[in-house]
């Protein structure tokens, strides 16, 4: 019982460690990567300096996030004169608290046999093996689009107790667009269930672990790529960035449905904004990208496609297991940020047209065809 | 009286669009290919060490290539005795367009010729325009100005000043070679005088 929760808080520390890593990370990434993109060389000003010395630790400019969450810890937290305070300061954590909690169902590596680890362990563990995950949950796509769907409140919820009309503006724009966005998002994944059976993202990620055709890895993309290209539009457009990002919308709405924040407050909406990009990358990655196996592996080792088998230890196993999640998932955050500058903004009724016409005709025309191709395959 | 339809209005250039176009992958695709491009080729560059950029850390490492016409720092010349040629007459303070050029007069009894002569000097690069009104205006040729740049980039606008000592003794190579006054244009057949 008690080696049970150990283990569960390791998992939880290890996952939240992970997403607030990824969330100060990306926010360097973001800026080093557009402004290499753009030939320029990015922020690099900002340093550590070593006490006594005049050593200054630059570090490529991987200081100025943590100089922008000092920033927003001592800037002055402006309250607007609002009727419903409650709401106002309760908006950021319903942003935050739903996109940390996508991540409890996600799996990051196979199973955890501490027994197998180092041999004293399993003394007080036995035999048990864990799943790397923290809950293992049959429902877990569902339990995904469930909380996803909880930040829509959220963003509402800021844009109307702020009692501003570019917040109340951004917000229901924000309400618009990711409810169409939703339901392309959950159409996309739809064709995954179908040709999985399941909608718990672990067994979906062992069943991408075999080969298609031989020697192709039967990752979700191989199978589906109409609907990982959709999906991957479709969830960038419920993390309302650009070219999505209509409900901030700098140059029309100043800044959309937290106009009226400040400081900390709306630190939360952006570090929400970053985990979600992380978050997404995650979902890509189990759903599409064969989740925390390298091609060809197994909990096991490696089974290639000629035949042979090449055994591994279980730390091993463990060890790129969740290497290979972090690098996929990062590899998947780097993709977005590389679409958020280099695609202008659309225009708002285009995005609401490119959700409802575009979109959601192709994501069902793709729903179809894998469901007759299942059937026919099956049957 | 109903209202009239909104006819949206036909521009000349209007982009036309083929299927190819329309079909927004494609060309969301190209500008992908084009920006990743970008960034694969300057990320090789900063990973064998070379510069991925073209922008430069500007106080550390400042440009090369200024225009060959460019005058980045004022000169007061000075008389075969050492004193500045300037006689304070604030001309150059008054055509300044930028008005960063103070000038303190005083006066010197012992010099017949020019009993007045500045008491201070001094110009404030952090507003300088760079424009050269100043050397224009002088009757005295007393200020010029050399093709070296002021290194001055710092965190504090007050260090910006440059005073009369500075600007008398700062004397760039490129200006030394000319005397005061000039010297007569040789007339040597087949050279610029």
């Amino acid at each position: 019982m008690i080696a049970d929760l150990v283990i569960a808080l390791l998992f939880i520390g290890y996952a939240i460690s992970v997403l607030m890593g990824f969330g100060t990370i990306l926010t360097w990434v973001e800026r080093k990567q557009a402004a290499v993109m753009s030939d320029r060389i990015g922020a690099n000003r900002a340093y550590i300096r070593i006490p006594f010395t005049q050593v200054k630790l630059v570090w490529w400019g991987l200081f100025h996030g943590m100089a922008d969450g000092l920033k927003m810890l001592l800037k002055e937290d402006f309250k607007p004169r609002t009727y419903d305070w409650y709401a106002y300061a309760v908006a950021p954590w319903v942003v935050f608290t739903p996109v940390l909690l996508v991540f409890a169902v996600v799996p990051f590596g196979g199973n955890l046999t501490p027994a197998a680890l180092w041999a004293p362990l399993g003394e007080w563990f036995g035999d048990k093996s864990y799943p790397m995950q923290i809950a293992r949950l049959d429902a877990g796509l569902l339990i995904v689009f469930a909380f996803s769907g909880l930040t829509i409140i959220g963003a509402m919820l800021a844009g109307w107790s702020s009692s501003n009309k570019f917040s109340l503006l951004g917000a229901l724009r924000a309400g618009s667009q990711m409810i169409s966005y939703e339901l392309v998002l959950g159409l996309t994944v739809l064709g995954l269930i179908l040709i999985y059976g399941t909608v718990d993202l672990d067994a979906m990620v062992r069943h991408q672990s075999g080969t298609v055709l031989g020697f192709l890895p039967a990752w979700g993309i191989v199978y589906q790529p109409f609907a990982a290209t959709l999906f991957l539009a479709a969830a960038i457009a419920e993390n309302k960035r650009i070219p999505f990002d209509l409900p901030e919308a700098e140059s029309e709405l100043i800044a959309g449905y937290f106009t009226e924040y400040s400081a900390m407050k709306m630190g939360l909406f952006m570090f929400a904004e970053f985990i979600e990009i992380a978050i997404i990358g995650a979902l890509f990655t189990t759903l599409f990208l064969g989740g925390y196996n390298l091609p060809w592996m197994s909990d096991a080792g490696f089974a290639l496609p000629g035949g042979a088998a090449v055994a591994m230890p279980h730390g091993a196993v463990v060890v790129t297991q969740l290497g290979t999640f972090l690098l996929k998932v990062f590899v998947v955050c780097s993709f977005q940020i590389l679409i958020r500058w280099t695609l202008p903004r659309f225009r708002y009724d285009q995005v609401l047209t490119f959700a409802w016409k575009f979109m959601l005709p192709l994501a069902v025309a793709n729903l179809c065809v894998t469901a007759v191709a299942v059937w026919w395959i099956r049957s | 009286m109903s209202p009239k339809p909104h006819v949206r209005k036909r521009y000349w250039n209007e982009p036309e669009m083929g299927w190819y176009e329309r079909a927004y992958l494609f060309e969301i695709l190209r500008g992908l290919w084009i920006t990743g491009g970008v960034f694969a080729r300057n990320m090789f560059k900063w990973m064998t060490g070379r510069k991925g950029a073209l922008t430069t850390y500007y106080p550390e490492e400042t440009r090369f290539d200024y225009a060959k016409g460019n005058r980045g720092k004022h000169v007061l010349t000075r008389r075969p005795d050492g004193s500045p040629q300037c006689i304070a007459c604030n001309m150059c303070a008054t055509v300044c367009p930028a008005k960063v050029i103070e000038i303190e007069a005083g006066f010197d009894p012992d010099d017949a010729a020019h009993p007045k002569y500045p008491v201070r000097f001094e110009i404030d690069y952090s507003r300088c325009v760079f424009c050269g009104l100043c050397v224009e205006a002088c009757p005295e040729d007393a200020i010029r100005m050399a093709k070296e740049v002021p290194a001055l980039p710092g965190d504090d606008r007050w260090a910006m000043w440059l005073g009369k000592a500075e600007l008398l003794e700062w004397q760039p190579q490129a200006d030394v070679a000319k005397p005061y006054p000039p010297a007569p244009p040789r007339a040597k057949t087949g050279e610029r005088p």
